[in-house]
């Protein structure tokens, strides 16, 4: 029984302060981009939300080279990126397509600039790792009061926008005739999307962000058929492989005689998708059930 | 006779619109009373979603006035409700038709829901009236075309406007299903005395129940009732050139005429 509890986890996991940051950061993280995501999806926004994590990643590593901490960056250049974007593309659904992959293109190339900067006039290392893959082991304590704070902002905007933003996805124009202002409800869920995906840098990397933007509330979407019960689920999920992955990363040390971590970011993606197939198998089996009527 | 104005629910006056240089509508003028089926009836591209749109609002006219219940349009059409063309619903969205229809409610508030007992017995009520009771927990993205129309009427419904607005309902549903609609909308506007515009490029389906119609051609209307609309003089001078009615077994068929200018 002992053999099993120190096998699942390794000695130290518990007492580790850079785990308990994890865990705590994880978790604030996995919610409010479950939240957002849901959102995303049924907008089908998850394009609009991998460019921002581009983006995300320019603003990281422009924010290493000139020595802030890389949140601002994920954050602050996300912001912006996703006003550009709203403002040069909403009008058409194709226009929006086209403008979210110009801001991506752009944003990665800037990355590739600034994350060589970095590596060349700093003594910094791991950088590409980090911006791009993340690097949750190594957040400072001090940086959770900032992730939930903003972690709160943003579900804070989605929680006042909620209906009318939800009642625009459905239909803008069923919105715009009943008097809600379409642009602005969707700007302001653009805003909250730039933070949670800034945020989700943070834990899982730019690039990977949105694998924990999407693929939680993807499976959830499979499960129920209600908003509030997709959003809940989707948090579990989130959470539960934002955690998990942290719990592997944190064993895998003593996995082999290097004594190599392996990055969180893989072991949370991975978990999301084996979670997101899952969900499919249990929506086919509950449509073949649900036929014979 | 009783003075028209008086019943009247949507008053439109030598509504004129221009988009990008080209004239759209051309002193559009008629009223539709409370109760009252009117079928707005014309060609695609004849500008009948335009008009739908300057009715709620969402349009500015370049000329000409709409009022609602004898008060020039504001902002927010509450008295208006609005079932738009192609709803495209997703089967991926976690929204049941009971759902979609409570945003009817508040779907236009803001803040967190509180969601008080009279809300969700409104939203049976809704479902009940427009016979959507059968799917209310299904997702409305895995409804059909006809059961989908019926939520989105209910939708519409449920905060009891005094006119409701259709664009090309009919469009996409087979016959049957449409004529289940249609019967269902002439039933709410007799009984809850709604004043019901609904706009279709094809009239057959509407003749048993029209009160009154809104013909559209080339951005110019002429309204009253078939009887009176729905003749070759009419459409023809609408039209521009030579325009026949046919009746073939009670139903109507508009052919473009011989040729010769009018």
């Amino acid at each position: 029984m002992h053999a099993l509890y120190t096998a699942i986890f390794e000695p130290g996991f518990f007492a580790s302060p850079q785990v308990h940051v994890a865990v705590s950061i994880g978790a604030v993280v996995a919610v409010v981009s479950a939240v957002t995501g849901v959102f995303t999806v049924m907008r089908g926004q998850s394009f609009a939300g991998h460019a921002l994590g581009d983006v995300s990643a320019a603003g990281g590593s422009g924010a290493l080279l000139i020595g802030l901490s890389p949140l601002a960056g994920f954050v602050g250049l996300g912001v912006i990126g996703s006003a550009v974007m709203d403002l040069i593309g909403v009008q058409r659904l194709r226009g929006r397509d086209l403008a979210t992959g110009i801001v991506l293109g752009a944003a990665i190339g800037l990355s590739a600039l600034f994350i060589h900067l970095t590596s060349i006039s700093s003594s910094i290392t791991g950088v590409t790792q980090q911006i791009l893959f993340g690097s949750i082991f190594a957040v400072t304590p001090g940086t959770l009061p900032v992730v939930t704070a903003l972690g709160v902002i943003a579900l804070a905007v989605l929680g006042t926008v909620g209906r009318p933003l939800l009642l625009s996805t459905v239909s803008p124009d069923i919105a715009a005739a009943r008097g809600v202002p379409v642009r602005v409800v969707g700007l302001l869920y653009m805003l909250a999307l730039a933070v949670s995906v800034g945020l989700s840098s943070l834990v899982v990397g730019a690039i990977l962000s949105t694998a924990l933007l999407i693929g939680p509330p993807a499976a959830a979407l499979r499960l129920t058929r209600r908003m509030a019960w997709a959003q809940l689920t989707a948090c579990l999920i989130g959470v539960l492989a934002t955690w998990l992955g942290v719990l592997l990363a944190y064993d895998s040390y003593y996995w082999g005689a290097s004594h190599e971590s392996l990055p969180v970011s893989f072991f949370v993606v991975a978990i999301i998708f084996v979670g997101y197939l899952a969900s499919g198998l249990r929506v086919a089996r509950g449509r073949r059930c649900s036929r014979p009527s | 006779m009783t003075d028209i104005a008086e019943h009247a629910i949507l008053n439109v006056d030598q509504v004129s619109v221009a988009l990008s240089g080209r004239q759209i509508l051309d002193q559009v003028s008629f009223t539709v009373g409370a109760g009252q089926f009117t079928g707005l009836i014309g060609p695609n591209g004849a500008g009948k979603t335009t008009l739908l749109r300057v009715i709620l609002g969402l349009q500015r006219p370049s000329a000409g006035s709409v009022s609602v219940l004898g008060k020039p349009l504001s902002g927010r059409q509450q008295a208006v409700g609005y079932v738009p063309q192609k709803v495209q619903l997703d089967p991926d969205m976690p929204v049941r038709a009971r759902d979609l229809v409570a945003l009817g409610i508040d779907g236009n508030r803001y803040g967190l829901r509180l969601r008080p007992a009279w809300r969700s017995e409104a939203v049976r009520e809704m479902l009940h009236a427009v016979d959507a009771d059968r799917f209310a927990d299904a997702r409305v993205g895995d409804l059909s075309g006809g059961e989908q129309q019926r939520v989105l009427i209910a939708h519409a419904l449920i905060s009891r406007p005094r006119l409701l607005l259709l664009d090309e309902p009919l469009a996409n549903l087979d016959l049957r299903s449409g004529q289940e609609i249609v019967s269902l909308l002439a039933r709410i506007a007799r009984e809850q005395q709604i004043a019901v515009l609904l706009s279709a490029h094809e009239m057959n389906p509407l003749l048993p129940v029209m009160d009154r119609v809104v013909y559209l051609a080339a951005g110019r209307a002429a309204s009253g009732t078939t009887a009176e609309v729905i003749t070759s003089p009419v459409l023809s001078s609408l039209y521009g050139y030579q325009v026949d009615v046919l009746h073939v077994h009670g139903r109507v068929l508009v052919v473009a005429g011989a040729g010769e200018q009018v």
